[in-house]
């Protein structure tokens, strides 16, 4: 394998391309949990995108409405999240695995239902997919959000929703309709993340298709220290591991032997267990993520 | 509206949550431009008519009148338009923000060109800001950083962004909740500067306190709660600390009562030997090379601002097992080693060796809220002769040990079924109290022991710390009380950022002195 200037070339390409839904799903968590809810429903908020949109691609042909349709597939399940933690105050971390649960489970029946497969959809055809847009579109994201983030009233709120939601309250704003609104804006975005993955960088749903990377981006949020453009940095970490990842398969070291594919498939999730083992603690998180707010 | 209108006038209010009869029939006026004293005990009722008037609560009957005009409001923010603001005690920032955003979340304001897009998106004019802010704060003498994160700033700076929120938001009349509860003695005196100033540029200020001697430097007239009720209502001019203590607690208080003179010296109780925790540990300093004894029948008292290391020494104390990795230096207590080395002993078996505690924090380290007194009265004495006999607890010695106990130490109500949540602070303190000294404990660390707690039981706990020593004990305070440090101890500690910076004998120190080296001596 020669490292010539083509080869990093198309590595780069490649490491914005698979880094996209990774880019969606983190700005998604940093959202929900920079207002101070745990959000480990982002792989099931990401799956249940990845699917509607397919679905929705496939019986319009448009790739716009698939990303409409992952869209509000992410903001149903994330209202449904936000009913449980914020409004009913339950454990976030169970709440959030019933999601995942639920959107594992109610995924595959429902392709067995419209496709009668329950491990995938027919494939799209070339024109109901994205071929660039979602990477443009998720580093507009990326600027937006942090610009929203620092300069308008919303943006501090969140803040403050997350850091010290008792001195939102006495300032006049109401915690749990920012917490509420912050989650399902979550969920929307997160599938956004699922839709890309589905309708661009694959061209089916296929069961379980998220594969981790919704955990793998609440790595990426802990290691930018739920900042957007930090984040956003590690998610091209993250992608770059998985572009190597798909550009070392097949690679021989030390004699004719190739490397086993699965060691080298390894190499993305190897990266995030190193990176939250080096960088946890040191990480600080908003002060009361997790914490569910009500008054006195 | 002329000047004799009164900035705030409470006319009958009745407050009742579920049995309790929180506010009876209360009136109050506040003089425009003066400040006003809040006094009262704990569950007085004080806070409840406070919080009625800026807007977190409704009452039940009675009116609110403002500059002479009726008002109801359903929330704060309604209180805070209409120039009503409270400073609360644990102040509402978020620390890693600096002051400008602090102030301004929830006041936003963004210039006009903004204008076609929703509030809650339109650019914060921070810049407009922050020219108010710094003029605010030149008039009215509230000096700070405004870049810094607040969690940078000293606490009295804190509070001065808790002052500058509400002139932020033009508030006329400022609530300030306990406000000196957690300041220096120097930081008061510059509260006390600020306050000043605030009121002689029209404000009113009302001060809810249980600082009697604040209260007498300050303010211009008090009202006096008690048990819901007003119970006294005049000018501070002719009154006396005496007397507003008598109003409050209903019947003659002696705070002043000279302890006897110390004891003869006897052996250390607790030798601590050139102690260090690194700075990980729950806290901004690392403890660094301290070195004292307590001897028996003395009190050594360690004087600080809260979060100087003193919380760090009392879990290195009772918790040596948990730090021994990270710490350095030996302590022994009552002649045993507890850390030394790789030698750590266990809190149990600290607390066998005759260690009474008033940890620090009751409700997470001192109590079971949620269970009733006589099971809290049991905790950790459950393994005791005559409480645990062949592996089961004796209920009906308990029984018997517990009534005695709530009796000698005025638990109320004498119950000892009802919740330990359900007591009142002073009641929760005395309930610990009879329950350390079950034990006839040798050695006393008692940790903020009066934090939070009424007059009355100040009186009493003290009195029951001084026995303690007189029976021959050695004594542990740790106190950011200033009065209480001084008034009880032999000798005197002062810890700031981890170390012991002064020691004072008994005598040698006054209230100046000691806050001069709790601020950090020459560098504040």
């Amino acid at each position: 394998m020669s490292l010539d200037f083509a080869m990093w070339e198309q590595m780069a390409g490649s490491t914005l391309r698979v880094s996209t839904p990774l880019l969606f799903a983190v700005l998604g968590g940093l959202l929900c949990e920079r207002a101070g809810v745990v959000n480990i429903a982002l792989e099931g908020l990401m799956l249940v995108g990845a699917f509607a949109a397919v679905a929705a691609a496939l019986a319009t042909g448009s790739p716009w409405t698939g990303a409409a349709a992952g869209a509000a597939a992410g903001l149903v399940f994330a209202a449904i999240y936000a009913l449980m933690v914020v409004r009913l105050r339950a454990n976030q971390i169970v709440a959030g695995t019933a999601i995942n649960m639920l959107a594992a489970g109610v995924t595959p029946f429902l392709c067995k239902i419209l496709y009668d497969s329950s491990g995938a959809s027919p494939n799209l055809p070339l024109d109901s997919r994205f071929a660039i847009a979602p990477v443009w579109f998720a580093w507009i994201l990326v600027v937006a959000c942090w610009s929203w983030l620092h300069y308008t009233p919303s943006g501090l709120w969140v803040r403050f929703a997350g850091e010290n939601p008792e001195a939102l309250d006495t300032a006049g704003v109401s915690v749990n309709r920012v917490r509420w609104l912050a989650v399902i804006a979550s969920g929307a975005i997160a599938g956004l993340g699922g839709a890309s993955l589905s309708i661009f960088l694959s061209s089916s749903f296929t069961r379980n298709m998220t594969a981790g990377r919704g955990f793998m981006a609440l790595a990426a949020l802990i290691f930018g220290k739920w900042k957007p453009i930090p984040a956003a940095a590690a998610c091209l970490l993250f992608g770059f591991a998985d572009a190597a990842q798909i550009r070392l398969q097949g690679v021989t070291l030390w004699g004719e032997q190739s490397v086993p594919v699965q060691f080298i498939q390894i190499l993305p999730y190897l990266l995030t267990v190193l990176v939250l083992a080096g960088v946890v603690g040191k990480s600080r998180s908003p002060k009361s993520l997790g914490l569910p707010f009500h008054r006195g | 509206m002329t000047n004799e209108t009164p900035a705030v006038e409470l006319r009958g209010l009745q407050k009742r949550f579920g049995k309790v009869q929180a506010n009876e029939d209360i009136h109050l006026r506040v003089r425009r431009g003066s400040i006003h004293a809040i006094i009262g005990e704990n569950g007085a009722g004080k806070s409840t008519a406070m919080k009625m008037l800026y807007g977190m609560y409704r009452p039940d009957a009675g009116e609110i009148r403002v500059h002479g005009e009726q008002r109801s409001w359903a929330s704060p923010s309604e209180a805070i338009a209409a120039g009503i603001g409270m400073v609360h005690q644990h102040f509402m920032l978020a620390g890693p923000y600096n002051a400008v955003e602090n102030i301004v979340a929830g006041a936003e304001t963004s210039e006009p060109r903004w204008r076609w897009l929703p509030r809650a998106f339109r650019p914060v004019d921070a810049t407009g800001a922050r020219a108010r802010l710094e003029k605010l704060a030149r008039q009215y003498g509230l000096e700070m950083n405004f870049d810094a994160p607040v969690e940078e700033l000293a606490v009295g700076v804190q509070q001065r962004i808790e002052i500058l929120k509400l002139l932020y938001r033009d508030a006329s009349i400022l609530i300030l909740d306990e406000p000196t509860a957690v300041l220096t003695p120097q930081e008061t005196e510059e509260l006390f500067v600020n306050l000043r100033k605030l009121c002689a540029e029209g404000k009113t200020v009302l001060i809810i306190t249980h600082k009697l001697k604040e209260v007498m430097a300050i303010a211009d007239h008090v009202t006096v709660f008690r048990a819901g009720k007003v119970v006294g209502d005049i000018p501070r001019a002719g009154t006396s600390v005496e007397e507003l203590a008598s109003m409050m607690v209903g019947r003659k208080v002696n705070l002043t009562a000279a302890p006897p003179p110390p004891p003869e010296r006897g052996e250390a109780v607790l030798d601590v030997r050139e102690l260090s925790l690194a700075s990980s540990v729950g806290g901004k300093h690392p403890i660094q090379n301290l070195s004292f004894d307590v001897r028996a029948g003395e009190i050594v008292g360690i004087a600080g601002v809260e979060g100087n290391g003193q919380s760090q020494l009392l879990q290195l104390l009772l918790h040596p097992r948990a730090y021994r990795k990270r710490s350095r230096g030996e302590i022994h207590c009552l002649g045993q080693p507890i850390l030394a080395g790789k030698a750590a002993l266990a809190t149990a078996a600290i607390k066998a060796l005759g260690v009474g505690v008033i940890p620090e924090d009751r409700h997470r380290e001192g109590l079971l809220l949620e269970r009733p007194v006589l099971e809290n009265f049991l905790l950790g004495l459950h393994q005791r002769a005559p409480f645990a006999r062949r592996g089961f607890v004796s209920l009906k010695a308990v029984r018997s040990a517990a009534a005695r106990a709530i009796e000698e130490y005025d638990v109320r109500p004498r119950s000892l079924e009802v919740a330990a949540g359900g007591l009142s602070g002073g009641n929760q303190q005395k309930l610990i109290i009879a329950r350390e000294f079950e034990r006839s404990p040798r050695f006393m660390v008692a940790a903020q022991p009066t934090r939070g707690v009424d007059v009355g039981a100040i009186e009493f706990i003290h009195q029951r710390i001084l026995r303690a020593r007189a029976e021959g004990a050695g004594v542990l305070l740790v106190s950011s009380e200033l009065d209480e440090i001084l008034a009880l101890s032999d000798r005197i500690l002062v810890m700031y950022e981890g170390r012991i910076v002064a020691r004072f004998n008994r005598g040698e120190a006054t209230e100046q002195s000691l806050g001069i080296h709790m601020g950090g001596g020459s560098h504040s």
